[in-house]
């Protein structure tokens, strides 16, 4: 049996936005107590995607992006600082109080998270059993017969015969397959939105292929919107209908994967796409982009933070944020050269 | 044919002793020559690190060399076994004639000594005649070598970014001009662009210098782009070898047809992927015949039963297949 991935229909994309970030903005302040100085890690600035109904849209930068730092803002695991996140609609941010427990919990069962390790996400004196049985019953799906329910869940992450897996404890299990049991988990609060944060890369290639498989395979029968995290923007090219960059922790770009990957705009995307490993190139290319490193982000740069680093800077870029610019097609750029074409 | 540099014969590489033992690289035989990239890729745990560590007598108990030669050729000619010459003449020559950057090499440096002390350090141990002005020059020299300003000479570790400290590592490595870099994962945990920037700089230097790269990755698209031949290992065995256009073109080995077909590309058509289906085998209990044959979709039924040898195959490549009988002469 060989794994296929079919390539993403573009297009047909459904327009139902089940989760809707504005505005995500996090800062980790960093001054030490009593300090006049209010330094702050600005991971996360101004953010705002939409996650619709069965569709899968990547979330694509290099480490230290504030990629992952999206990811636990919408899945409600850190406390924003500013912006708002809307099910359906619905203002849903969690604050601190009395009522956050349950509300949590509520939310919860309809948005999970993946995580990158599937080594540290399962605890290793516990069996699959036990993972399994726990966040049925905490989601209350456990069913009038659990070990149907359990059952039922392997095998929708193609981990069969289930009983095989059932009792087996996570060092007992590959990669791949201990990162079935966290999606299987996922599941078992039966969401509408799954958060996976890098959920292959950890994996072996030839693994991968399987995994991103499944998430595919779950999103088009169970019309899951997913949100897939990567730093690999070929995979999200193959895996993800829509895909959305981010650079130094705001959204430089975003449309369509294919367009995103094959007509980027914004010359952070075409310096990550140019610099992905590509056979086909020839060996020594004399192009010398790329210089330099992302930016400090307890002070980043005034106006456009890629801007010591684009090849293509201007006075304004220096100065002012760039909005973003609309392209057509939904593809979108937050870079000044399209200042003309969008007015 | 080019000069060989190192050439390793039939080695064997053991965890553990007696009957509890786990054969880790299995039968490897390999060839370096001069200026050459070579890169060796498989999937974790198919032996390409314990492959490195084992050819340089680095590999830590309770891994055991159980069989083979590693010969090395001197700038003179001569050749020597690094698996049996003795511990002090094996020292004189690591690092000044092979050196190796290890994997996650952000944690290999000293967090707590400054970078000037780690490479003069290296200098020190090995020209023990040159004065500290020298060895200071040398740092500095080393260090702009691989594109680091050198005012960075005096920054700890923790102060310099994960590409930078990486770069460190490769001018720790070359500090005493070897003529064999052997890295392992040397990009693994770094960033697409900053990966791009440091391989570019190893390109550069080895083209200045003539050094030749073992270079150990799981990412075979890396691989193709960047090194001159390919090995493929699967489960301690090499499968394939052949250039990198070769391999990437046409892949004899189902292991690398479906290590090529893994990764989606960037550019072109939209591809069809198809993986590999199943998961690498136990080293405890090896299928038998050929190691791969449970997961391969080609598989007959001599794969089952008797297990194919890397030789030259009727196609005039190496490769370890039933499917690619070798020519026998």
């Amino acid at each position: 049996m060989t794994a296929e991935v079919a390539p993403a229909v573009s297009g047909a994309v459904s327009t139902e936005i089940v989760l809707e970030a504005d505005g995500l903005t996090k800062h980790f302040p960093i001054s030490k107590p009593f300090s006049r100085d209010k330094k702050a890690v600005r991971a996360v600035e101004g953010v705002s995607l939409q996650l619709r109904r069965g569709s899968v849209t990547a979330l694509v930068g290099e480490s230290g992006s504030g990629k992952s730092t999206v990811a636990r803002l919408l899945a409600q695991l850190y406390p924003l600082t500013s912006g708002e996140i809307r099910l359906h609609g619905e203002n849903v941010a969690v604050q601190k109080g009395l009522t956050r427990g349950r509300k949590f919990r509520a939310y919860c069962r309809r948005v999970q998270m993946i995580f990158q390790d599937p080594f540290a996400s399962l605890n290793p004196v516990h069996t699959i059993r036990y993972h399994l049985t726990r966040a049925l019953t905490i989601h209350g799906n456990r069913g009038d017969d659990l070990e149907s329910s359990l059952a039922d869940l392997l095998t929708r992450v193609h981990l069969t015969p289930a009983e095989r897996y059932l009792d087996r404890y996570p060092h007992e299990l590959s990669g791949g397959q201990r990162q079935r049991v966290a999606i299987a988990r996922a599941l078992a609060a039966s969401p509408e939105v799954l958060l996976a944060d890098e959920p292959v890369s950890m994996l072996d290639v030839s693994i991968r292929l399987g995994v991103l498989n499944l998430l595919r395979d779950l999103k088009e029968r169970l019309h899951l919107s997913i949100l897939y995290i990567t730093h690999d923007i070929a995979s999200a090219r193959y895996f993800a209908d829509e895909t959305v960059v981010m650079y130094a922790g705001q959204v430089v770009e975003g449309g369509e994967s294919e367009t995103v990957t094959q007509k980027a705009a914004h010359p952070y995307t075409q310096l990550l796409i140019e610099s992905a490993p590509d056979p086909d190139r020839p060996a020594v290319e004399e192009k010398d982009g790329g210089a330099g490193e992302p930016p400090s982000l307890i002070a980043p740069p005034p106006g456009c933070r890629f801007h010591p680093r684009c090849p293509f800077a201007m006075d304004v870029c220096r100065t002012e944020v760039p909005p973003r610019f609309e392209l057509g097609d939904g593809h979108f750029a937050a870079c000044w050269l399209y200042r003309e074409e969008a007015s | 044919m080019k000069e060989r540099i190192l050439e390793v014969r039939g080695l064997n590489v053991d965890y553990g002793l007696g009957p509890e033992s786990v054969r880790a690289v299995r039968d490897v035989d390999l060839t370096l020559h001069r200026g050459e990239v070579l890169g060796l890729a498989g999937e974790s745990g198919s032996g390409k690190s314990t492959l490195a560590y084992g050819m340089t007598r680095l590999l830590p108990p309770p891994g055991i060399v159980a069989g083979g030669e590693v010969i090395y050729t001197l700038d003179d000619g001569s050749t020597v076994d690094l698996l049996r010459i003795r511990d002090a003449d094996l020292r004189r020559l690591r690092w000044s004639e092979i050196a190796i950057v290890f994997q996650g090499a952000i944690n290999s440096l000293n967090p707590v000594q400054r970078i000037s002390t780690q490479l003069v350090d290296v200098l020190k141990a090995h020209s023990a005649r040159s004065t500290p002005k020298a060895r200071q020059d040398r740092a500095r020299e080393l260090l702009g070598l691989v594109g680091i300003a050198s005012d960075r000479l005096h920054s700890y570790p923790h102060q310099l970014s994960g590409g930078m400290r990486q770069r460190v590592m490769i001018a720790m490595a070359l500090a005493l001009e070897p003529r064999v870099v052997i890295m392992d994962e040397p990009t693994t945990a770094l960033d697409v662009v900053v990966q791009r920037q440091i391989l570019r700089t190893l390109v550069e230097l080895r083209e200045r210098l003539g050094f030749s790269v073992v270079f150990i990755t799981h990412d075979l698209s890396l691989l193709v782009e960047f090194s001159d031949r390919i090995a493929i290992m699967y489960a301690g065995q090499v499968v394939e070898e052949a250039t990198s256009a070769d391999l990437y073109r046409t892949p004899l080995h189902p292991y690398s047809d479906g290590l090529l077909h893994s990764f989606p590309a960037l550019k072109g058509p939209r591809r069809e992927l198809s993986g590999i289906a199943g998961s690498p085998p136990d080293l405890r209990s090896m299928p038998g015949g050929c190691p791969f044959h449970p997961r391969c979709g080609r598989a007959m039924d001599v794969c089952a039963t008797r297990t194919p040898v890397l030789g030259q195959s009727t196609a005039g490549r190496s490769v370890a297949c039933w499917l690619h009988p070798v020519s026998v002469g």
